[in-house]
């Protein structure tokens, strides 16, 4: 026994409706909930972008002895408060914006080139596709061949910056083991967000496809570079979890900012420890 | 327990066709395929499919179920509710030839076009030396049972036709990541997945290893390790001026 559904009205001619294929009205068939996880993505990735730039152009409230925010570390300008500029004050006094622009260069573009965030962001921001097996909106795709998706090439230098401010990050999170006063030996609750933060940076940096890349995938013969293999097969497990650390690196930063913005604007005191 | 299921088969050909219902009775521990053959031994002895060993391992029955692309073999009737309708469509980004089957033939003129393995010259069957540690990462590669299932759900091709010319898919990319990290390989295949293959029309975002039989971890172990191999021979300045130093071809062997 069988009954028969006539197609709905007929579609454009490309993708799933070229000629030749399946004859089928729907652009996909898929009945399960699939538009959720690219709606998540959105919010979450969309929330951070807000808050962060938010806190990047404030330009108040982003230090307290002895807490640098992650958003502003290294802090370069004149402006830095005594205290805040362990790396010393190389722009000079002519800055007059948010020290936190010199450098966020570097952090964003480290996730914006990164293998995982170009998944997230491909599929939840430019639908491309929302989903597997969902027709994605565009007519013309190239991908990442030309300008500026071929620039996601360059990720392995923006790879190699982010190890250099892991160091700085975790000489904040050592500085950070001091009283208000600067006296080494001491630890408050912002002490725990900034070594929980270094961590998870470290985590996320080196779980990096470049960095399994750098470290021994590029090699052929692995039986000639022992050591290489080492590292190589310690990084591909991390390297399993790149997508976890991912969200969890940017939550790190996320919070660890946040706190120092109450504590710094008065909202609350740090709870000391010793 | 036996019950009354209702199917959605798309029947037709290249002229045309449609998605038609039928109710078939389905058994405990049956699968998608199973449920298709009581269609065509029952009600339906036109009804096409390709199967072979129904054992997951030939790659014949891809197709795609409520909508994912799938094998009709491995899809337990168990993972949908009774009342469910299950709609089964033959694979949308190939031409279709009837009902469930379609004309794979891109996959087999993409084959064609990778250049097979090259030893050095000189070098002859018999003396390949090689250890396991060098060739454990590609053996992953050789699990691909050729369902086409990612080249399938590959939106580069899949909502883009025009695009099926310069790009070759996820099958075969793990067909040269495993050639290029073979240690006795000596093609140029790095600019090859480039120029000649397309890999930078995949955007990463990995549906090919979601649906793989296999479980093949086909982007982050072959195409994400390929891009950074074109990468080397082709986008990194620093890499380029140690290969000039040193006399080589950037991307050289290592
Ligand atoms: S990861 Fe790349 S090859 Fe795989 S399905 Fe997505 S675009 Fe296609
Ligand atoms: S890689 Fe996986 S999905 Fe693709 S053809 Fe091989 S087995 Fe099928
Ligand atoms: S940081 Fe995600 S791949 Fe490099
Ligand atoms: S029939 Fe062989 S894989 Fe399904």
């Amino acid at each position: 026994m069988s009954t028969t559904e006539k197609p709905a009205a007929s579609n454009d001619g490309t993708g799933v409706f070229s000629p030749g294929r399946a004859r089928i009205s729907a652009k996909t068939l898929r009945v399960d909930n699939w538009w959720v996880q690219p709606t998540i993505t959105f919010i979450i990735l969309l929330s951070f972008v807000i808050y962060s730039t938010w806190r990047a152009f404030a330009n108040a409230d982003y230090f307290s002895m002895p807490y640098l925010s992650p958003f502003y570390s290294p802090c370069l300008a004149d402006s830095c408060p005594p205290g805040s500029q362990d790396f010393g004050s190389w722009i000079g006094s002519w800055y007059a914006w948010s020290p936190a622009l010199i450098i966020l260069i570097f952090p964003l573009g480290f996730r914006m080139t990164c293998y995982y965030y170009r998944k997230a962001y491909y599929r939840s921001f430019w639908m491309s596709p929302p989903a597997c097996a969902v027709a994605e909106p565009h007519k013309k795709y190239s991908g990442e061949t030309k300008f500026p998706l071929i620039l996601e090439n360059v990720h392995r230098y923006f790879f190699y910056a982010a190890l250099v401010f892991n160091v700085v990050l975790t000489w904040d999170a050592i500085a950070s083991f001091r009283n208000p006063q600067g006296e080494w030996g001491h630890a408050g609750l912002g002490t725990l967000f900034l070594v929980g933060n270094a961590t998870l940076l470290w985590l996320y940096s080196l779980s990096c496809h470049s960095c399994r890349h750098a470290v021994g995938g590029r090699l052929k013969h692995f039986s000639n570079h022992p050591v290489r293999y080492k590292w190589w097969t310690m990084v591909s497990k991390l390297n399993t979890r790149h997508m976890l650390f991912a969200w969890l690196s940017l939550f790190g930063v996320a919070f660890t900012d946040f706190y120092i913005y109450l504590v710094a604007s008065g909202a609350i005191t740090d709870p000391r420890f010793f | 327990m036996a019950y009354d299921a209702s199917f959605r088969v798309w029947r037709g050909n290249t002229n045309g066709g449609e998605l038609t219902n039928y109710k078939v009775s389905v058994n405990e521990g049956e699968v998608v395929l199973d449920i298709i053959h009581r269609l065509q031994q029952t009600q339906t002895p036109d009804l096409a499919v390709r199967w072979n060993c129904k054992a997951g391992k030939c790659g014949s029955c891809s197709a795609e179920v409520n909508g994912k692309p799938a094998l009709l073999c491995m899809t337990r009737m168990n993972t949908f509710t009774e009342d469910e309708t299950v709609t089964v469509t033959p694979l949308r980004t190939f031409p279709v030839i009837k009902d469930l089957v379609t004309d794979v033939s891109f996959n087999y003129q993409k084959a064609r076009e990778i250049p097979s393995f090259t030893p050095p010259e000189g070098l002859k069957p018999g003396e390949y030396r090689m250890q396991q540690v060098d060739v454990e990462r590609s053996q992953e590669f050789r699990k691909c049972i050729e369902c086409f299932l990612c080249q399938d759900v590959c939106h580069v091709i899949r909502d883009h036709e025009d695009n099926k010319p310069a790009f070759s898919g996820p099958r075969f990319f793990i067909r040269q990541a495993e050639l290029d990290m073979h240690p006795l390989d000596t093609a140029s295949r790095k600019r090859d997945a480039q120029e000649k293959h397309g890999i930078g029309l995949c955007n990463i975002t990995k549906c090919c290893t979601e649906v793989c039989p296999e479980h093949i971890k086909i982007t982050d172990n072959a195409i994400i390790p390929m891009k950074e191999r074109v990468a080397d021979a082709k986008y990194d300045p620093l890499r380029w001026l140690g290969a000039k130093i040193r006399g080589r071809q950037p991307g050289d062997v290592e």
